[in-house]
């Protein structure tokens, strides 16, 4: 089985807090992490190989430094990572980044499945997973929590819907993207970690890999940020204390002045 | 193309290098300089430089297509068997605004089978017309073939806008649809509106969390598509004066190649209450101490008519299911009353509730973050708290 997972770096989310006083960012030691929806990615694609046997590769696009998420990758049991990286990507919306990691996923030969957690925390847009599904042209199921059967041919997996879960089936290959609930992801290894130290990293580009030019980066990308801003922050309301049957009382009268109790 | 910082503009006062959350601003001759291999572009810096108006970003574009030839605001209608979703009503309600605003028509897709009373009435909820694909094919959701008949839609009619809910369903076959049609789609929004000079649909969400806001264009693509979240837009009200035109659409949807079989729907939600349409939701954390206790929970939910919700502590402890779990790695959800018990409100717990509108705390511990974003706080024992207020709700509803 040929299992590829798509990851993202991002910068750690705790630390990633705003200063109410200046309204700025405050990134005092941030790191930049793996994705933790990816790690889950990582971890499913990893037991589907001790079990069934085959290869893992992640995939990741951004700016260099973006290898370490592919080494972190590597350390917790994948076998082999993929950098996309190049200028002319700068600027990409999750369009062009769904075109040019399909571009990518083109050059890994064949492939049987795709994972991808369901969503970036730094972006939170969850759309690359169906966007390269998409553009790959193979089946798509999100918000798996459970891949409940798996053959060299099919896959059935349990898909989280609002009120309960699907179970779905597709033909492979094919794409899906996870939840948290799927695994348990793993610490890496000390073997893993020196293998992971020590792995070859295959750098891609469009000197390597067939893009359209006029559909990567800023070029290829439909949408545009106009603005970003620090919400509002709501003003910290009355906090009270005393004895139970005040407090209930006062919850009781606050919630029924909100005239939303039915 | 891309984003420059106009050097005789620029001052040099770093505030852009505080603003940017990727760390791609240096300063260099007291000028900032931004790497553009780690800039995302998304525009803190811009925001930061109002004052100075020292960094642009310039976009070009490959798109081809004249923006003229799309019209009018499409709204994607969701359906469970058979019942239209809550959060369509507010799609309808949204996109009437937003219709009136360009001075254009609203269009309703709905697909489902036999919902011919339902495609009627989408008109006196304020569509102007109704597009409806019946076909036995398309009462469960599948991602082709809503996929397909969505696409198929969007080049016969040619929507300016098309908007859908920010649901399980919508996020899932919403962001195929734009990568089909190379369209511009924002997802998980919180605010809609028009610039109507350039006639733009402005998308704004939250980002890293909720922690950043971001207004989203696509100025050279169309449709401009929009995810929006449950709960945030005013749900459009009947009126029965109302007249509009119902288009159905026979579709032979087993001609679709669809490729995802759906084998069962298995229901887990323990009240009927879905968490992401519910108006009120209470929720429990650790400081509820056990699984028994979340029965007070329960209790104060069914008596106010709300929802059970749970912090990841909770669910990790197993004392409910991860389908209640509100959060960064749960669900995102914006009810009208949040009440948050033996919850400390991590950074994580507070991102996937602090846009409920009103927010009621209760903890023990008086220094619980959840306090700093609570509308209302209660310092105690919510074990206590909980039964005398459903008590007081109880007694009320006699």
């Amino acid at each position: 089985m040929n299992i590829v997972v798509c990851i993202k770096q991002v910068p750690g989310t705790t630390q990633v807090k705003i200063n109410p006083d200046t309204g700025t960012l405050i990134r005092d030691g941030v790191e930049a992490v793996v994705n933790p929806f990816d790690e889950y990615a990582i971890e499913e694609a990893v037991r589907i190989k001790e079990k069934n046997g085959g290869t893992v590769k992640v995939i990741t696009m951004g700016p260099p430094q973006a290898e370490a998420a592919l080494r972190t990758a590597i350390s917790m049991g994948a076998d082999e990572g993929y950098l996309i990286s190049d200028r002319a990507f700068a600027g990409s919306d999750t369009w062009a980044t769904s075109y040019t990691l399909t571009a990518g996923i083109k050059t890994l030969g064949k492939v049987d499945l795709i994972i991808c957690g369901k969503q970036a925390i730094d972006g939170d847009t969850a759309q690359v997973g169906p966007g390269v599904a998409e553009m790959l042209n193979i089946p798509f199921v999100a918000w798996v929590r459970k891949v409940a059967e798996l053959n060299e041919t099919s896959i059935k997996v349990e898909r989280m819907m609002e009120e309960g879960y699907d179970v779905v089936e597709m033909p492979l290959p094919a794409l899906i993207t996870v939840v948290k609930e799927i695994n348990e992801p793993r610490m890496a290894s000390l073997k893993g970690k020196m293998k992971a130290k020590s792995a070859n990293i295959v750098k891609l580009d469009t000197t390597n890999m067939e893009v359209d030019h006029e559909l990567i980066g800023l070029k290829g990308s439909p949408t545009q940020v106009l603005r970003s801003f620090v919400p509002e922050r709501k003003s910290s309301g009355e906090k009270i204390s005393g004895e139970t049957a005040e407090l209930a009382q006062k919850a009781a009268s606050v919630i029924q002045n909100l005239g939303i109790v039915k | 193309m891309g984003i420059k910082v106009n050097l005789e503009k620029c001052v040099g006062c770093t505030l852009c290098v505080k603003a940017c959350a990727m760390d791609a601003i240096t300063m260099a001759d007291k000028k900032a300089v931004i790497d553009t291999a780690k800039c995302n572009l998304c525009a803190a810096c811009i925001e930061a430089c109002k004052k100075f108006q020292a960094i642009t970003i310039t976009k070009d574009t490959s798109s081809k297509i004249d923006v003229n030839d799309y019209k009018n605001v499409a709204v994607f209608i969701e359906q469970h068997e058979g019942k239209i979703a809550g959060v369509s009503y507010e799609m309808l309600g949204e996109g009437r605004k937003l219709a009136d605003q360009l001075g254009e028509k609203l269009v309703a897709v709905l697909l489902g089978s036999n919902m011919g009373d339902a495609a009627n009435d989408l008109v006196k909820y304020g569509a102007d017309k109704v597009v409806y694909c019946d076909s036995p094919e398309l009462v469960k959701f599948r991602d082709d073939t809503y996929c397909a008949l969505v696409c198929e839609f969007v080049n016969s009619d040619k929507p300016a806008i098309l908007l859908a809910g920010a649901t399980a369903v919508g996020r899932s076959f919403i962001p195929k649809v734009a990568a089909r049609v190379w369209g511009g789609l924002t997802a998980d929004c919180t605010g809609l509106d028009i610039d109507k000079e350039r006639k733009l649909l402005l998308g704004t969400r939250p980002a890293f969390g909720g922690n950043l806001m971001a207004t989203i264009i696509a100025p050279h693509h169309r449709p401009q598509i929009a995810t929006v979240r449950h709960k945030v837009m005013k749900a459009a009200t009947r009126d029965d004066s109302r007249t509009g035109e119902v288009e159905i659409k026979k579709v032979d949807a087993s001609k679709i190649v669809e490729r995802t079989k759906i084998l069962d729907f298995v229901k887990e939600i323990e009240s009927t209450v879905n968490i992401a349409e519910a108006d009120i939701i209470v929720s429990g954390g650790r400081g509820m101490g056990k699984a028994e206790n979340f029965e007070l929970i329960r209790d104060l939910a069914l008596a106010l008519g709300g929802a059970v919700g749970a912090s990841r502590a909770a669910v990790d402890n197993g004392w409910i299911p991860y389908s209640h779990q509100v959060g960064q790695t749960g669900k995102t959800v914006c009810p009208k009353l949040y009440i948050a018990c033996g919850i400390s409100g991590s950074v994580q717990h507070m991102a996937g509730m602090q846009s409920s509108d009103f927010i009621i705390a209760i903890n023990k511990d008086p220094a619980a973050d959840i306090f700093q974003i609570a509308n209302l706080g209660l310092v105690g024992d919510a074990l206590q708290i909980l039964p005398e207020l459903t008590k007081a709700f109880k007694e009320r509803n006699k």
